[in-house]
C-alpha cells in the first residue's frame, strides 16, 4: 500500500515538477558558481535563450493541438537567410515584410499537408526539415550571406537593441509568451485546439472545423520562427545556410520539459517558457563550472529523460509500469 | 453440513482516490460453483471493486483471502498466477496474432534457442477453443473475429490458468442473442468444474438467467446480498437505487405540433436506400434495427457527417443543405452520438468546458470566453441533469459512464436545438441512469423538441417512442404507431421478414 505522504509528494511533482527543477538548477549552479546568479549572467541567458524560446511558444501550440513540427530548425535557416540576405537589396522594412510571408507560405504548406490532406505530422514536418534546408541551399548557391553596413541599420534591434532598458530579444520572448498565453489559456481559439488535440473525433462531432485549426496552428509556429530569424538575423548581422540545424530538436526539448504532452489536448505555454530556461540555464550553468560545451548535450537529454519519466511515475504512482 | 470455502473472500475493503470514498468497507464473497451477480449504478464502485481483485489497484484498507488464505495482489500478472482472472468488457487483444499467440501471449511454449513451439502451442490451444465450442481455429488472426469470438479467446486465456475465480464484466455488451447462450454455457461449464464466478451486468434479465446469488453496491458501500431464486427484479432495483423504477409503456396521449424535420428519399452509397419519415415536435420517433441496418448513417447524414448520393432534409417545411456539423449546428440540428468516448467527449478536458464546447465562440466578453457564462450554463445542465461530479473542474474522463453521457446530452441541450438526435442513449449505463435518461428524453420531446431516438435495446425504443421506424439493411420495413407496435412485431420487421409472410 502506498505511503500518503509519498503519494502527496508524487501529486507536488506531477503537477509543479518542472517549477521544482527549475529551482534546484538555479541554487545548484549559484551555489558552484559565484557569476552564475549575476544579473548580467542572467539576462544574457534569457536573451541567448529567446531564439529557441520564440520557436518554442508557436510550437507548443502545434503540440497542443495533436501535431508535431519538426521542420522549424531548417525554416529558421531559410528565415534567417533571406531576411538577412534581402535587408541590403531591398532595405530591412521590405525584407521582414517578405521574410515573414515566405515564413508563413512554408507553414501553409505544412498545415495543409497535416491538416486537410490529414497526412502523419512527423513525416510532413521531418520531409519538410530536409526540403527547406534545400530550398535554402538552392536560394543563396551554398554561399553564407551578409549585412554590410552593420553599425548604423535599424534592423539591429531585433537582436542587439533594449527597448526601455529591456534587451529587445528577452521583451519578444517574454511578450510573445504572454500573448500566447492569454490566447490559448482564455480564448475561444484556445479551447479549440485544446479540444482538437485531445480528441479531435468528438472536436469534429462538436462543429470545430478541425482542418481549418490545425492549418492555423502550423502558421503560428511558423510565423514565429520568423520572429526567431528576425532575432537571429539582427544578432549575427549575417548567417550561415544552416544556421538553424538542430534547433528543432531543442525547441521540442523545451516544450517536452515544459510538461506539454506529445499526445496533444494538454499543455501550458508559460511552462513551455520555464522549459527553455532550464535548457538556457543548464547550458550556461555548465560553461561557467568549466565543462566543454558539448556535455551540454549529454546533461539536456538527461535532464529530459529524467523529466518525463518523473512526470509518468506521479501520474501512475510508481516508477515503472504495473504492467510488465 | 460445513459451509463450502469461498474461492474468493474480500473484508472491508476501502479505495479512495483523490476527493472520492470509491469503495467504502465493502465485503463479499463467492463460492466455488457458484455465479456470484454484482449489481450497481455507475459510480457505485463496481469497477473500483473489479480492478483490486484483479490487482490493478491496491485498497487502501481491507483484506482479500484466496481459498482463506490472505493474499496480496499487486499486479494483474500476479492476481492471474493466483488463479483471479478478469474478462475485461473492453477486450485486449493483439489484433494481428493469432488466437493461439493471444491465448498464450507472455507463457509461448518454446522450442531450444528459445524458438516458439508452433506445434504445441496450436494444439494446446485449439485444445481449449474446443472445450468452448469455438468454430475457428487456434491460427486464426484475432483481427478476422467477430467481437463475440474475440470474447472466446478472452475467456480461453482465463483458462489456461487453473482459475479459481473469473470475473466476466458486462460480457454480453456487444453480443448477438445467439452468442449469449453460447457464452452462458461456457459459464454454466465453468461453473460445474467449481470455479467461482464474478458476474457483472447492467441487465436484468441476464442476471436472473445465470447467477445464483445477487450483491448489490450503492455509492461505494455494500447493501446486501439477495438469493436469486428468492427474489425479484423490483427488489434487486431498490437495493440498487433505492427506490422502484416506472418502466412502463409510452402512452401516446399528447399532441404533437408541426412537422420539424423531414427527411424525403435520403439515400446513401449502399449504406442505405430511399429513406422518408418525419418528426413532429414534441415527439419522440424511434429507429430500431440490427447494428448495421443504417440507422446510425442516417443521423451522420443528417448532422453533416456524410453527404447522400439522394433526397432532400427539410427543416420547418424548408430545404436545408448540411454539409458539415458547423451546417447542422447552424440549422438547429444537436446529435449525442453513439460513442461518447470516441466522438462525444474530449476525456481530458474538464466538464465545464466539455458542455460549452461547441458553442464556446458565443460565450465571450470581448475577445476572452467568459467565466460566468460557461459556468452558468454547466450549472444549468449540471442540475437539470443531475450530474454527480466533484467540480466543475473535473476531468470528464473520471466521471461514471452515465454521468458521462449526461455531460453529452448536457452539451447538447445547451445548443437549443429543434431536433435532437440521441444514438444509443445509455449504451453501458445501469439501470437506474437508464430511467433517468428516458425520462429526460420524453420531458425533452414534451417540452417541444423533436427527438429522434437510435437503439438497439428493444424495450428502450418501446418505452420512449411515440412512433417507431424498424429498419433492415438499409431501408426502412415499417413503421408503428405506439399502439401498433408490439415486440414480435418489431423482431420480425428487423429481421427482414415482411409481416405478410408470417402466418
Amino acid at each position: 500500500m502506498a505511503d500518503p505522504r509519498l503519494k502527496s509528494i508524487g501529486d507536488l511533482l506531477a503537477r509543479q515538477g518542472i517549477l521544482i527543477a527549475f529551482a534546484i538548477f538555479l541554487v545548484g549552479f549559484a551555489v558552484f558558481s559565484d557569476r552564475f546568479l549575476t544579473p548580467e549572467n542572467l539576462e544574457t541567458v534569457i536573451r541567448q535563450a529567446a531564439i529557441i524560446g520564440v520557436m518554442a511558444i508557436g510550437v507548443t501550440v502545434v503540440v497542443i493541438g495533436g501535431n508535431l513540427d519538426l521542420s522549424v530548425g531548417s525554416m529558421l535557416s531559410f528565415s534567417t537567410v533571406l531576411v538577412v540576405d534581402l535587408h541590403d537589396k531591398i532595405g530591412p522594412e521590405l525584407a521582414i515584410v517578405v521574410m515573414l510571408a515566405a515564413t508563413l507560405v512554408l507553414g501553409a504548406i505544412n498545415g495543409f499537408l497535416v491538416g486537410v490532406a490529414r497526412l502523419n505530422s512527423l513525416i510532413v514536418t521531418l520531409g519538410m526539415l530536409s526540403a527547406i534546408q534545400g530550398l535554402t541551399l538552392i536560394y543563396t548557391g551554398g554561399k553564407n550571406v551578409d549585412i554590410l553596413d552593420q553599425e548604423t541599420t535599424w534592423f539591429a534591434i531585433f537582436g542587439r537593441g533594449h527597448i526601455l532598458g529591456i534587451a529587445t530579444p528577452i521583451l519578444m520572448f517574454l511578450g510573445l509568451a504572454l500573448f500566447m498565453h492569454v490566447v490559448m489559456a482564455y480564448t475561444p481559439f484556445g479551447r479549440r485546439v485544446y479540444a482538437v488535440g485531445g480528441n479531435p473525433t468528438a472536436a469534429v462531432f462538436s462543429g470545430i472545423r478541425r482542418s481549418r485549426l490545425v492549418f492555423s496552428t502550423y502558421l503560428i509556429s511558423a510565423f514565429t520562427t520568423g520572429l526567431a530569424a528576425l532575432i537571429l538575423g539582427s544578432r549575427v548581422m549575417g548567417s550561415q545556410n544552416n544556421v538553424g540545424q538542430g534547433y528543432e530538436l531543442l525547441v521540442l526539448a523545451g516544450v517536452i520539459l515544459g510538461g506539454t504532452s506529445l499526445l496533444g489536448g494538454s499543455g501550458n505555454i508559460l511552462k513551455t517558457v520555464i522549459g527553455v530556461l532550464i535548457l538556457g540555464f543548464i547550458q550556461n550553468g555548465l560553461l561557467l563550472m568549466g565543462f566543454p560545451y558539448y556535455a551540454q548535450w549529454l546533461v539536456t537529454w538527461v535532464v529530459i529523460i529524467l523529466a518525463v519519466w518523473l512526470d509518468i511515475a506521479a501520474k501512475r504512482g510508481r516508477l515503472l509500469s504495473p504492467i510488465a | 453440513m460445513m459451509a463450502p470455502i469461498p474461492a474468493l473472500r474480500l473484508e472491508g475493503i476501502v479505495k479512495t482516490f483523490p476527493g472520492v470514498r470509491a469503495l467504502d468497507g465493502v465485503s463479499f464473497e463467492v463460492l466455488p460453483g457458484e455465479v456470484h451477480a454484482l449489481l450497481g449504478e455507475n459510480g457505485a464502485g463496481k469497477s473500483t471493486l473489479m480492478k483490486t481483485l484483479a490487482g490493478m489497484h491496491q485498497p487502501n484498507e481491507g483484506r482479500i483471502f484466496i481459498e482463506e488464505n490472505e493474499v496480496v495482489m499487486r499486479t494483474p500478472l500476479e492476481a492471474k498466477a493466483k488463479g483471479v482472472v478478469l474478462i475485461h468488457q473492453e477486450l485486449s487483444l493483439a489484433e494481428e496474432m493469432s488466437a493461439a499467440e493471444n491465448i498464450y501471449l507472455g507463457e509461448l511454449p518454446t522450442k531450444s534457442f528459445g524458438r516458439v513451439d508452433w506445434k504445441t502451442l496450436y494444439a494446446k490451444a485449439g485444445e481449449i477453443l474446443k472445450r468452448l465450442n469455438c468454430k475457428f481455429g487456434p491460427q486464426t488472426r484475432v483481427s478476422d473475429l467477430s467481437i463475440a469470438n474475440k470474447q472466446m479467446v478472452e475467456i480461453a486465456r482465463a483458462l489456461t490458468v487453473n482459475a479459481k475465480a473469473v470475473i466476466f464484466d458486462e460480457p454480453t455488451a456487444s453480443l448477438t442473442d445467439a452468442e449469449k447462450v453460447v457464452l452462458f454455457d461456457i459459464i454454466r461449464d465453468l461453473k460445474a468444474r467449481g470455479v467461482g464466478i464474478v458476474y457483472i451486468s447492467h441487465r436484468m434479465e441476464e442476471i436472473f438467467t445465470i447467477s445464483d446469488r445477487i450483491s448489490v453496491l450503492r455509492d461505494g458501500t455494500y447493501r446486501g446480498t439477495l438469493v436469486t431464486a428468492e427474489t425479484s427484479e423490483d427488489e434487486v432495483t431498490q437495493l440498487m437505487i433505492g427506490r422502484s423504477l416506472d418502466l412502463s409503456r409510452n402512452e401516446a396521449q399528447v399532441e404533437f405540433g408541426d412537422v420539424a424535420l423531414e427527411v424525403r428519399g435520403l439515400s446513401c452509397g449502399s449504406l442505405y436506400r430511399d429513406i422518408t419519415f418525419n418528426v413532429r415536435s414534441g415527439e419522440v420517433v424511434g429507429f430500431y434495427g440490427l447494428v448495421g441496418a443504417g440507422r446510425t448513417e442516417i443521423a451522420e447524414t443528417l448532422f453533416g457527417l456524410r453527404t447522400p448520393s439522394a433526397g432532400t432534409i427539410l427543416l420547418e417545411g424548408k430545404e436545408v443543405r448540411i454539409s458539415s456539423p458547423v451546417d447542422a449546428i447552424a440549422n438547429g440540428i444537436s446529435l449525442v452520438p453513439e460513442s461518447r468516448k470516441e466522438q462525444g467527449l474530449v476525456l481530458g478536458m474538464n466538464c465545464r468546458d466539455n458542455i460549452t464546447l461547441p458553442q464556446v465562440d458565443d460565450l465571450t466578453a470581448g475577445p476572452f470566453v467568459s467565466d460566468g457564462a460557461e459556468l452558468a450554463i454547466f450549472e444549468q445542465y449540471r442540475d437539470r441533469l443531475e450530474i454527480k461530479t466533484p467540480s466543475w473542474r473535473q476531468a470528464v474522463g473520471n466521471l461514471s459512464g452515465g454521468n458521462q453521457q449526461k455531460i453529452v446530452i448536457g452539451k447538447w441541450l445547451a445548443m437549443r436545438p429543434n431536433v435532437l438526435i440521441v444514438d444509443e442513449p445509455t449504451r453501458g449505463i445501469d439501470v437506474g441512469s437508464k430511467a433517468e435518461i428516458h425520462n429526460l428524453i420524453r420531458e425533452l420531446a414534451r417540452s417541444g423538441y423533436a427527438v429522434i431516438v437510435i437503439s438497439s435495446e428493444m424495450p428502450e425504443v418501446l418505452h420512449v417512442s411515440d412512433r417507431v421506424i424498424a429498419m433492415y439493411s438499409g431501408e426502412i420495413i415499417r413503421e408503428f404507431t405506439a399502439a401498433e407496435v408490439t415486440e414480435d412485431n418489431l423482431v420480425q420487421a428487423i429481421s427482414g421478414i415482411r409481416a405478410d409472410k408470417v402466418a
